[in-house]
């Protein structure tokens, strides 16, 4: 039926993103929390992990080399000590001893020379023309004169080749002398140029000064950096190993580690891009954030759906909620109604019920002689035959009243529908011929017996059928009878071609006591009563209808079920 | 045939009047009450009252209730129900509780004095075979001495 009322606005997409927010939060924050602080965790513990490894790595080799350097100075020294100053100024004598040497370790000492105090080179063995050499303005033969021994820096000297050298100062009859022994800087060089770790880690040693002390695998900007922080901090113990993180002057993070070594004067520099040393890490990383991503697209979509699909839901219940509460106010409606028309009949009939008495007590009065010759004996019987009529119209309207409000019962039998149509189509045909309708019928056949109450069912299409043959009546028309299943139900149409309901009554027409028939033609309750039937038989009735082309009433009733049937007891 | 004594039940004062005009035009003899328990009375008083019409609605104790006292008391009275649509249901239960008949109000007069006609007919009848039935009764009990 057509009765939509204003429907009550729900705010449907805010409660959508409500419910979508819901979701999305107490799924990812937990993720996120979680996988934050294992992340930050593991972060934590892997850097620790870096650090100590690179700080064994460069305690290490500052013993690696700081040995090495030991070693060469204590060589030099066992030289110095084991022969006096004579027999090491003679060049083939201390040929002799580089041949031991190189012999014993390797091409580590390049060149030996004896220098007197005042910077001679007395003596010198080695693959360069040094020999008579004068040291005595070399920076490094100051230094020498006056400690016990010395390793310098490295230096470009005399040959023009960066080289550093070992001295040892000794005493022959009052005067020192110094013997010197230049260590192969290539083979000093890998010391440090071996310690390589994954792509960017390097070592490097540089002085206090912050000259380069061996050849950085990588550019290294001695003035940039924390060098100079490092050379600034005071050494507490021996092993001291400092690290930092910092950007260096390109922008990249750098881890920095730094050890002392030869007493402090030198200082050994290992760096390496974070980005290199933490790779595992970050890896690590990019795997967590893409597993959080995902997961938060997956989220967010199961949220959308199920959002999506709750609303939808909650849509369609409140609709049906609200059809409910309609129906609900429809059937109170009518019940309120009925009630009400039951007892104003009962009121109506008994007053009405004397009048015709006392109208056929004058009737019998007027069988008597004395007014068999009254002139207006025709116009008394007249009003009294009007007066039994408009009585039995008033029983009639209230017989109709009572029968909407009790709902008259009939027993429930099997119901050959296209029979019984055809019927009510025979015991229309006369009416219709009068009104100039045409009846076509349209029957689905082999229908389902229909398990309801055949008068019930038979008083709703007649009452459409009189309907239709009304508003057809001056102009005449057609009007089509049709059946089929559909679903659980039989569908029965009553279509004319009439002049149509106004829209503005479509929603009422089923209201008890509406009606657009002249006063005294119809009760407004012919459809209330088909309407109240054809739901308790727990059917439908719907109306279309277009001014000027046609109404048509569709009546949808259940088939059987399998359900006890109630005996009903038959009334009348 | 002897006219029936006819008496008509109904709280509506004017409608009793009317009707009792109306059946006393029609030769018969009419008692009135307007509740049950008047009628109950009554027809102590006239316990050759052959039919009773009846109105199912009526205030205080109605017609079903008056019916079986009726029906307790004068087993022989026939009674016809009288009532409207809405009430069909309780005529029916009159007619279980052995009413003679039921008519709907307003009634045509034709169709209620022929009901009324059957209705004392039947009583008659009845009356003739318990008649018949103590003569029997008291024959057979005379032969068996």
């Amino acid at each position: 039926m057509d009765k939509s009322k204003e429907t009550k606005t729900t705010d449907y997409p805010a409660f959508f993103r409500k419910r979508i927010f819901i979701i999305i939060a107490v799924s990812i924050t937990p993720m996120i929390l979680v996988s934050g602080i294992i992340l930050y965790q593991f972060n934590r513990s892997y850097h620790e992990k870096v650090h100590a490894h690179l700080a064994e790595l460069v305690l290490k080799h500052k013993q690696n080399i700081d040995g090495f350097l030991v070693e060469k100075l204590g060589n030099i020294r066992v030289l110095a000590k084991t022969f006096s100053f004579e027999e090491l100024s003679d060049e083939s004598f201390l040929r002799d001893r580089l041949e031991m040497l190189q012999r014993g370790y390797g091409p580590v000492f390049v060149d030996l020379g004896v220098i007197n105090s005042q910077g001679l080179q007395v003596a010198y063995a080695g693959p360069f023309k040094l020999g008579k050499a004068l040291y005595s303005t070399a920076g490094w033969f100051e230094t020498a004169i006056k400690n016990e021994y010395v390793i310098s820096d490295v230096f470009l000297g005399l040959r023009g080749l960066p080289h550093f050298i070992v001295t040892v100062r000794d005493n022959w009859k009052g005067e020192s002398w110094i013997i010197r022994a230049t260590i192969d800087f290539v083979a000093f060089n890998n010391l440090v140029g071996n310690i390589r770790v994954g792509e960017t880690g390097f070592a490097f040693i540089m002085n206090r000064e912050g000259e380069l002390q061996t050849k950085p695998l990588f550019d290294v900007m001695p003035d940039k950096g924390p060098y100079l922080e490092f050379m600034k901090t005071k050494l507490k113990e021996k092993d001291d190993v400092q690290i930092v993180e910092r950007k260096d002057a390109f922008g990249n993070k750098n881890i920095y580690v730094a050890a002392f070594l030869k007493g402090g004067d030198w200082l050994l520099v290992y760096q390496q891009r974070a980005s290199d040393a933490f790779s595992d890490f970050r890896r690590a990383l990019r795997v967590a954030f893409a597993i959080i991503i995902l997961g938060g697209l997956a989220i967010t979509s199961m949220a959308y759906l199920l959002s999506t699909r709750m609303a939808y839901r909650v849509a369609r219940m409140d609709k049906e909620r609200q059809m409910m509460d309609e129906q609900i106010v429809e059937t109170g409606k009518l019940a309120s109604v009925g009630e009400l028309a039951a007892g104003i009949a009962h009121e109506i009939n008994n007053p009405v019920a004397i009048m015709v008495e006392e109208a056929g007590w004058i009737e019998d009065l007027l069988e008597e002689e004395d007014f068999k010759e009254g002139k207006n004996l025709d116009e008394f019987e007249r009003a009294l035959k009007q007066i039994r009529t408009q009585g039995k119209r008033c029983k009639d309207i209230t017989y109709k009243l009572l029968s909407f409000a009790r709902k008259t019962d009939s027993r429930i039998q099997e119901v050959h529908l296209n029979d019984m149509l055809e019927e009510l189509v025979a015991i229309s045909a006369q009416r219709a011929r009068y009104s100039n309708v045409t009846i076509n019928t349209n029957f689905q056949s082999n229908l389902p017996l229909l398990e309801v109450s055949q008068s019930e069912l038979q008083q709703v299409f007649l009452n459409l059928i009189n309907n239709a043959l009304d508003a057809m009546e001056k102009t005449g028309g057609k009007l089509e009878m049709s059946s089929k299943v559909e679903g659980d139900y039989v569908v029965v149409g009553v279509a004319d071609n009439g002049p149509g309901i106004a829209k503005a009554n479509l929603s009422r027409i089923f209201d008890p006591f509406f009606t657009t028939k002249q006063v005294g033609k119809g009760t407004g309750l012919g459809l209330s009563i088909c309407y109240g039937i054809i739901k308790k038989m727990g059917g439908e009735i719907e109306v279309r209808s277009t001014v000027d082309v046609g109404t048509t009433f569709y009546v949808r009733i259940p088939l059987a079920k399998e359900k006890e049937k109630e005996e009903v007891v038959a009334t009348t | 045939m002897k006219t029936p004594l006819v008496m008509l039940v109904d709280d509506e004062v004017p409608f009793v009047e009317t009707m009792v005009k109306r059946l006393e035009k029609r030769n018969l003899t009419v008692l009135t009450a307007f509740t049950g328990n008047e009628a109950l009375e009554s027809l102590g008083k006239h316990r050759n009252t052959d039919v009773v019409i009846l109105d199912v609605k009526m205030p205080g104790m109605d017609g079903i209730e008056t019916l079986k006292e009726i029906k307790k008391a004068f087993p022989l009275i026939e009674v016809v129900m009288l009532t409207g649509h809405a009430t069909v249901e309780s005529a029916i239960e009159g007619m279980k509780l052995g009413a003679y008949d039921y008519l709907m109000k307003p009634c045509d007069m034709e169709q209620l004095m022929t009901k009324v006609d059957e209705a004392t007919r039947k009583k008659k009848e009845h009356e003739e075979k318990i008649k018949e039935a103590r003569v029997k009764e008291a024959l057979s009990v005379h032969g068996l001495e």
